[in-house]
């Protein structure tokens, strides 16, 4: 009865739409393209104005939610500036690594040592240097928390992309070099496109852990001074010293918004753009699909730039540099000035390392033997923390990651759901977190267990539910027709199978508490702070204060010992992981 | 030229013997050999993608100092580059070298029209099957007009009906003067393909590689797969590979020699055929049960083998004394009769005897363990071994199949964790004794 009715009402629907010109739809996308691109000059004038005006570090945060798209959009200025920085970093830095092995030998462990740094150590540094490089603009404090925001997302893609350039398959490059590709035709028509997928997946990554930091360093104290950076982070610190409820949800309610916005209209259409640089024999059935792709590749007026502006331009740049390298094809060796120039750098680089370990140690005797106790007490309760937070979200992850893994239906529901949660940045939530908490009564020391929880489960779980989704329906089928008991399912086979995805999880997982516990140990929250021992308080507490020293040398043992738990713990379980438990197609 | 890598401590490992070829215009070369025998790195330091350690590549008589010269390879992978459509990846090297836009575009056009593929211009390489991805292959070779054409297997990632298609396309492009090279060089194990295609075939021996063979085949185009002449090409290419120690004649007196070659002094340590235990006892039952003598080429056929999965299991059962290959016909011995036909223990047994006998490096860790008083040692000592013969990559496989055969024939436990090889009983009768 009901498709009876239903059927003629769709056809006369769809008709009179059938019956418009293609090009009208188009003409909406760039109507659409056209207030996008006005839209944004709009912004980038009223933030420049902003950013070149007089210098004021404690700006009035309100906490009219009418501000609040203003408040994002400052968010996401400093977001995109730093994420451009990290790409420009990245991919200078991996190259080099790649193709000069003398240099590579420095710079990959050097990358593995600043990946394991706190990044909150470097607030007071960064910030105090760029307020002084820019004293009369709003642009040097500006500058300081984008770049505290780069030291936060760049490691991972950096390393990304050196390892992306070393496992391009070797006929690959004898294919660009007997065809005698050119330096920028092998860049952008062999190693780049091979190192897309993995750059995109380490660039979401890095911009999720932006906005982690973003929030922690959009308002903090160093020493006597006070500063504040209109955003979504100051926002939602504002409204929840002032416990006002209504304003906190407004803050999650627009960080979410902007969260979700982002992923549909910039990862979405990245990933399923960058499906073409797959290397893959055949198509596979479910390639990722963006709504607002295709909608944006119905647009003439991109079309029309792209043939009249990107395409010439692009041919410019091939013909340009396939003319310079046939030129210099004859000299292939380096010449003297340029090894002179490479010997002089390094020896430069070598007086400024020694100056600086020279300095550092200078600072270091400065510290007092009860700095040197809470520091070494404080690295003990931190790892005892890190300890329960991983074990606490091992616990409830992995049973709930194996069902959602095990259930593609479940997974269906609940994957999208979890996405969402987990990209809310864990330290817009701290303040909230942090309001329960002291109404319920609970210290600190407990609190920020879950604070640390709050930002690092999330790694275990994703982890944990493609683990259980690797897991070959084969092996389950056999698991049951044996009739295994539950536990010996889990033990046989779930545990094992997983495990290689879990150790994946648990390491991101450690790296972020222990990153997490300099936000997490130490709160000030309507003119009180609330503390507890550990060695993430001593760094905030040290940053507070501007004792250089002390936060120094809590730095440098953090760092000491998240490398040597990577090294003497993770490194050993991936080795195991490797060896024993991967399953092989 | 030669080629070698050096060691750390000094020792060389010489990868290609040094050697002395001369390629010229007008024909097609196949270059042939067991895997791992350095084809492919000849043919790199022939292209210039890798520079002799000795000696020197001359390019119409001047030395190649690094450059690249005018020639084109299609690689066995394909490799074609995923996110280019199958013009653009034809473009690419028209690019390379300046080409306006206009002029790559019309160029790509008639040579995908030429391998047969007009059509399937924009289409992306991950849409083509095997075949076509190959002929997308062709075309970028081809588009440059390159004086030198090499092919680095370029059939073996194919199924057989698929490259036996192209080949006979690839050799009516040649003769029909469609191609617009001057010179074929193809690498390849495959046998027929070789006296099917080439005008010249070059054997190569291995470890290190040398030619042991270098001559005309003068059958006329179309070449027919049955006709005796060609199956005598194949038989005696069978047995330069198969016999590593004889000495080569030409190939027309070949086929009238009795094949009595006299075997030489053993190395200290044979390079062991990757070969697994259970395919050697497979294919001695196999030879048992078909009355102890085949042609080796007919059982490769029949069995729908490829060479290379063959000739280790061949090479690994001449070095175990259970047969003997003459004349491209492979025969069983008696120890190699009665390993065939035993039952899973004695075969074992057998299998152990046989190996202690022959393989040098199985000797070695059966005394050492012997002569230990854990009746254990790690494995290092016999990697260390290894390494001042073999590259480390040879050292890796190498030691793989002496785990396999030596687990198999129980001469040795192997422990993965502690990376030790022991000796079951005698560890246990040792600790036992300790206890006491």
């Amino acid at each position: 009865m009901a498709r009876d009715l239903w059927q003629p009402v769709r056809i006369l629907g769809k008709g009179p739409w059938s019956l418009l010109p293609a090009r009208s739809w188009s003409m909406l996308t760039d109507f659409f393209v056209f207030a996008a691109g006005l839209s944004l000059f709009y912004g980038v004038v009223v933030l420049a104005r902003s950013w070149f005006g007089p210098f004021n570090p404690q700006v009035e945060i309100s906490r009219d939610p009418r501000m609040l798209p203003m408040y994002a959009a400052y968010s996401l200025l400093r977001i995109t500036v730093a994420y451009v920085l990290s790409l420009a970093f990245t991919l200078v830095y991996g190259y080099i690594a790649a193709y000069n092995a003398r240099a590579e030998r420095i710079m990959i462990p050097l990358l593995d040592i600043l990946q394991s740094i706190p990044v909150l150590s470097f607030l007071p540094g960064v910030m105090l240097a760029m307020v002084a490089l820019f004293p009369r603009h709003q642009l040097g404090i500006e500058l300081g928390a984008i770049l505290l925001i780069f030291t936060g997302q760049v490691w991972n893609m950096a390393f990304s992309f050196y390892s992306s350039l070393k496992s391009i398959p070797r006929e690959m490059r004898e294919a660009a070099k007997i065809y005698r590709f050119n330096w920028y035709q092998r860049f952008t028509q062999l190693e780049v496109p091979y190192a897309a997928i993995g750059l995109v997946w380490n660039s979401m990554m890095s911009v999720a852990g932006g906005w982690f930091f973003l929030m922690a360093c959009e308002m903090f104290v160093l020493g006597s001074k006070d500063f504040r950076l209109p955003g979504l982070g100051s926002y939602l610190q504002t409204a929840a010293s002032a416990g006002d409820t209504p304003s906190i949800l407004w803050g999650i309610a627009t960080m979410i918004a902007v969260i979700v916005l982002l992923d549909q209209v910039i990862w979405r259409p990245v990933i399923a753009w960058a499906e073409k640089f797959k290397i893959e024999q055949v198509e596979s059935t479910q390639a990722p699909q963006s709504w607002f792709l295709e909608f944006m590749e119905r647009s003439h007026a991109l079309a029309r730039l792209r043939k009249r502006v990107v395409n010439p331009a692009r041919e410019y740049l091939r013909m340009r540099f396939a003319r310079r390298h046939a030129a210099s094809a004859q000299e292939a060796q380096p010449e003297a000035w340029k090894v002179w120039l490479g010997r002089v750098i390094a020896s430069l680089a070598v007086v400024v390392i020694l100056y600086a370990v020279v300095r550092a140690g200078a600072m270091l005797s400065g510290l007092t033997r009860g700095e040197y106790h809470e520091i070494l007490v404080g690295a003990g309760a931190t790892f005892l923390r890190v300890i329960v937070a991983l074990l606490i979200g091992s616990l409830w992850t992995i049973p709930v990651g194996v069902a959602i893994g095990f259930n593609p239906r479940l997974a269906k529901i609940a994957q999208p759901l979890a996405q969402i949660a987990a990209s809310v940045p864990a330290t817009a939530l701290f303040p909230i977190v942090l309001l329960v908490l002291i109404r319920v009564g609970g210290g600190l020391g407990l609190g920020s267990v879950v604070l640390m929880l709050l930002g690092t489960q999330w790694y275990i779980l994703f982890n944990v539910i493609a683990g259980a989704m690797a897991i070959p329906t084969d092996l389950k089928e056999a698991s049951s027709m044996f009739r295994f008991s539950s536990w010996q399912r889990w033990r046989t086979l779930i545990l094992p199978g997983v495990f290689p995805y879990l150790v994946t999880g648990l390491v991101t997982a450690s790296g972020g508490a222990w990153n997490a516990s300099i936000v997490a140990e130490y709160f000030r929250f309507k003119d009180q702070t609330y503390t507890t021992t550990g060695l993430g308080a001593t760094i905030s507490r040290a940053t507070d204060a501007g004792n250089f020293d002390l936060l120094l040398g809590s730095t440098i043992v953090m760092a000491l010992v998240v490398v040597t738990i990577n090294r003497l713990v993770w490194r050993r379980m991936y080795r195991l992981a490797a060896e024993r438990y991967t399953l092989e197609t | 030229m030669e080629k070698y890598y050096k060691q750390p401590d000094g020792n060389r490992i010489q990868v290609i013997a040094p050697t002395d070829l001369e390629i010229s215009p007008g024909k097609i070369i196949a270059l042939l050999g067991p895997s791992g025998s350095g084809k492919s790195t000849l043919l790199r330091m022939l292209t210039g993608l890798s520079t002799p350690s000795s000696g020197e590549v001359l390019w119409h008589g001047k030395a190649m100092s690094g450059e690249i010269p005018h020639v084109s390879i299609v690689f066995q992978s394909f490799a074609l580059f995923p996110w280019l459509t199958v013009i653009e990846n034809v473009e690419a090297p028209l690019a390379a070298r300046g080409l306006h836009a206009i002029e790559r575009h019309k160029r790509a056009l008639r040579m995908i029209d030429v391998v047969g593929l007009d059509g399937f211009e924009t289409a992306y390489p991950k849409e083509l099957s095997g075949g076509m991805k190959q002929r997308v292959g062709f075309a970028r070779a081809l588009v440059v007009e390159p004086e030198v054409l090499f092919m680095d297997e370029p059939f073996s990632a194919l199924d057989v009906l698929t490259a036996e298609n192209l080949r006979s396309e690839l050799l009516e492009l040649w003769l029909n003067k469609k191609m617009p090279t001057t010179c074929i060089f193809i690498v390849t194990h495959n046998i027929e393909e070789a006296v099917l295609l080439a005008d010249r075939v070059i054997v190569l021996g291995r470890n290190p590689a040398r030619i042991r063979s270098d001559f005309e085949i003068d059958i006329p185009q179309y070449r027919d797969r049955k006709s005796p002449r060609f199956l005598a090409y194949v038989d005696y290419i069978y047995k330069a590979l198969t016999k590593p120690d004889e000495e080569m004649t030409a190939p027309a007196t070949a086929a009238r020699v009795a094949g009595n070659g006299q075997e030489k002094q053993r190395k200290k340590f044979q390079m062991l055929p990757h070969a697994r235990p259970g395919g050697i006892a497979g294919f001695m039952e196999l030879l048992a049960d078909r009355g102890g003598r085949d042609d080796l080429y007919k059982l490769a056929d029949e069995l729908a083998m490829d060479v290379d999965d063959i000739l280790p299991i061949v090479d690994a059962a001449v070095m175990l004394g259970f047969a003997v290959v003459r004349e491209g016909d492979v025969e069983i011995t008696p120890e190699g009769r009665a390993f065939g036909e035993a039952d899973i223990q004695t075969q074992k047994r057998l299998f152990r005897d046989a190996a202690l006998k022959h393989i040098a490096i199985l000797r070695l860790i059966e005394n050492t363990l012997h002569a230990k008083r854990d009746h254990a040692i790690g494995e290092e000592f016999f990697r260390d071994i290894l390494d001042e013969h073999f590259s480390s990559d040879e050292v890796e496989r190498q030691f793989d199949t002496v785990l396999n055969w030596g687990r198999y024939s129980e001469i040795f436990d192997y422990d993965s964790e502690t990376g030790r090889l022991f000796h079951r009983e005698d560890a246990e009768l040792a600790a036992a004794a300790q206890e006491e």
